[in-house]
């Protein structure tokens, strides 16, 4: 009785996959492509950004390839997200999937469903708690994100001086790019870590962190706001105590205000910048769409470099229409 | 404000006469923050100078000049959720509007007022609103303002684009003084901070209107058998706290000079937890704004204080903050 069960759910199972793969096997003979897009809704810069690219993706793809379509869904949070999910597999029968995840434990689940359908997952940035829900991996590169700062600051202190920290919000990507930082400082005994404290990727925190630093620590000599929503706090900080000790702001991920702000040279404390751009959405999109229409696979992982951004190469990291 | 605790004070003394314990309740907030100041300075010398205790009490006059008009609001049995919300869509307009201005207006003096004007008129609006909704509509003012804290944010959000709503730079310029200037060296936010709370210590102790306020949170009904105007009293409160936002925001746009998503983030809690542990009652009736100033600059306390020293993992701030706010309300909580 029990072996007979088993022999028909397996056949069962055997029937929907066969069922499931031959209209997806026709699709990709006629080129057709669906590919959905699942994102966090723009509540603040960075995610702002990062729908700017999806929808900017979605505009370029869909020009250049008649037989593509790309569907964009924001959500406030997880649950809408992994509601999103079941919609674009159901509703707009997707045939490949790039998701920036909202929460990587939560959204585990529902998006090995999604591929337990025979979809093609691509996963932006954060990434799941289990890998084998996904087919490839396209991220930032935390650790140059932290990394290159504090190689900027130790050269351009000659090896030597205070340095502040500020950090984004308590979690496991902040604790990589300040290892990553850590690590470098390591190599420069005579630079000082004075202290770093969360100041959650906010600008009005990190004018309160700052006054704080400053009124703590007479000699400054550069300060790390992980950040450019952060380094704008920073700098209205410094400028109202009128310290004049602090040689070096660096903020990061390419900010067009702050971007602009080293194009100009405006600003004598900010000389360089760390590019960690939304537009890594762009280019998954653009990767995942292209390799799907050939039919082929992406790499399982593929890390857009973060690069050092200072005057000279500021103009191909300037995106003036982007919100971010 | 001195009247009230004088009428009060003599009945928790006389249920403990003369107990150190009777005493201590209602000075639960002050004691807490001597505490904490004494704290502060072993952690960190630096935390008695001067500089420092302007840049707490400017940094509080946000949060202090919303838990003022809060204050009023909680007295009178209310609640509002909306504030940071509030805060942040009147910034984000209030720049919007400057900025089209200085393309019309040649005076960046006029342009500023005129944006301040529209700051103080959206806040008295937004605070009709709410009292409307709560009084003719007869909503829980937690639904009506619950439901506001979505809206306002979505539209900064919407206005926004997502990103920044940034000041253009030469009004910026123009418009910094208001926060980074002083008088007589004290920082104008705390003056404007100063001057709030003194008006809304004088008109809830001093006026009609502060008494009816009392009357409709100790009991609704029998202010209502006393020929109170239930409704326009409730709706000027409201209208009280839209006002006290927008003051907030004349002093927090010339701050940073932009708006966002994230601004004023959680400052409805913040007012909150300023105005319940200054020793209003939530349940409404009873309060004072001079608890109401303590209870906000305590809060900032915590967090400088935080920000001043190492010894506490930086995951365990807001524990920290936590943990106070509970310590003060249970030091007082014998006068609820």
């Amino acid at each position: 009785m029990k072996n007979l069960t088993r022999r028909l759910a397996l056949a069962a199972a055997a029937l929907t996959l066969a069922a499931g793969a031959a209209p997806a096997l026709a699709q990709q003979a006629s080129q057709k492509q669906v590919v959905g897009v699942a994102i966090p809704a723009a509540t603040h810069s960075f995610t702002a950004g990062i729908v700017y690219w999806a929808n900017q993706a979605k505009k370029d793809l869909e020009k250049a390839n008649p037989g593509l379509q790309v569907i964009v869904k924001t959500a406030a949070n997880a649950s809408e997200q992994a509601n999103q999910l079941q919609d674009l597999v159901t509703v707009n029968k997707i045939n490949a999937l790039v998701i920036f995840p909202f929460e990587s434990a939560a959204l585990t689940k529902p998006v090995a469903q999604v591929k337990s359908k025979g979809i093609y997952v691509t996963v932006v940035d954060r990434g799941l708690t289990d890998t084998s829900a996904q087919d490839a991996y396209v991220a930032g590169d935390n650790t140059a994100f932290g990394r290159i700062p504090a190689e900027y600051i130790a050269k351009a202190l000659g090896g030597k001086g205070n340095i502040v920290a500020l950090r984004g919000i308590p979690t496991t990507l902040d604790n990589e790019r300040m290892e990553a930082f850590n690590a470098v400082l390591k190599k420069h005994p005579d630079l000082k870590l004075l202290d770093a404290k969360h100041a959650n990727w906010n600008r009005d925190d990190a004018f309160k962190v700052t006054q704080d630093y400053l009124t703590r620590f007479k000699n400054i000599d550069a300060i790390w706001a992980a950040d450019d929503d952060m380094a704008v706090g920073v700098l209205r900080a410094i400028e109202q105590a009128k310290r004049n000790d602090i040689k070096l702001v660096f903020g990061g991920a390419g900010a067009k205000g702050m971007v602009k702000t080293l194009m100009d040279g405006s600003n004598p404390l900010i000389q360089a910048n760390v590019s960690y751009s939304p537009k890594f959405m762009y280019d998954a999109i653009k990767l995942t769409a292209e390799a799907r229409l050939k039919g082929q696979k992406l790499p399982a992982t593929t890390i857009i470099p973060s690069v050092l951004i200072t005057k000279e190469n500021a103009k191909q990291f300037y995106f003036p229409d982007s919100p971010f | 404000m001195p009247p009230e605790h004088a009428e009060r004070a003599p009945a928790p003394a006389g249920r403990a006469p003369g107990t150190w314990w009777g005493r201590l309740h209602g000075a639960g907030p002050v004691i807490g923050l001597v505490l904490l100041c004494l704290a502060g300075t072993a952690l960190n010398g630096d935390f008695a100078t001067l500089d420092n205790a302007l840049n707490v009490l400017t940094r509080t006059a946000f949060i202090g000049i919303i838990a003022v008009g809060m204050c009023f609001v909680i007295i009178s049995g209310g609640i509002d959720l909306s504030v940071g919300s509030m805060a942040a869509l009147i910034a984000g307009c209030m720049i919007l509007v400057m900025n089209g201005a200085a393309q019309a207006i040649a005076s960046p003096v006029a342009v500023v007022a005129v944006g301040m004007a529209v700051a103080l008129a959206l806040g008295a609006a937004f605070g009709l609103a709410h009292g409307l909704l709560i009084t003719k509509g007869r909503i829980e003012p937690f639904i009506v303002t619950l439901g506001t804290l979505g809206i306002f944010r979505a539209y900064l959000t919407y206005f926004a684009g997502g990103g920044a709503i940034t000041l253009d730079n030469a009004l910026a310029d123009l418009y910094s003084p208001v926060y980074y200037g002083s008088l007589l060296g004290v920082p104008i936010p705390v003056w404007i901070f100063a001057l709030v709370a003194l008006a809304g210590g004088f008109i809830l102790n001093r006026t009609a209107y502060g008494r009816y306020v009392q009357a409709i949170g100790s009991n609704e009904q029998v202010a209502r058998y006393a020929a109170v105007d239930v409704d326009r009293v409730k709706i000027l409160t409201y209208m009280l706290l839209g006002l006290c936002v927008g003051i907030a925001t004349l002093l927090y746009v010339p701050r940073l000079g932009s708006a966002s998503p994230t601004t004023g983030l959680l400052w409805e809690l913040e007012a909150i937890a300023a105005v319940i542990v200054g020793g209003t009652a939530l349940k409404g009736g009873a309060g004072s704004i001079t608890g109401t100033l303590v209870g906000a600059v305590l809060l900032s306390v915590i967090s400088n204080i935080l920000n001043l020293t190492s010894i506490i993992s930086v995951y365990l701030n807001a524990a920290v903050q936590g943990f106070v706010i509970i310590v003060v309300a249970f030091l007082q909580r014998g006068r609820r």
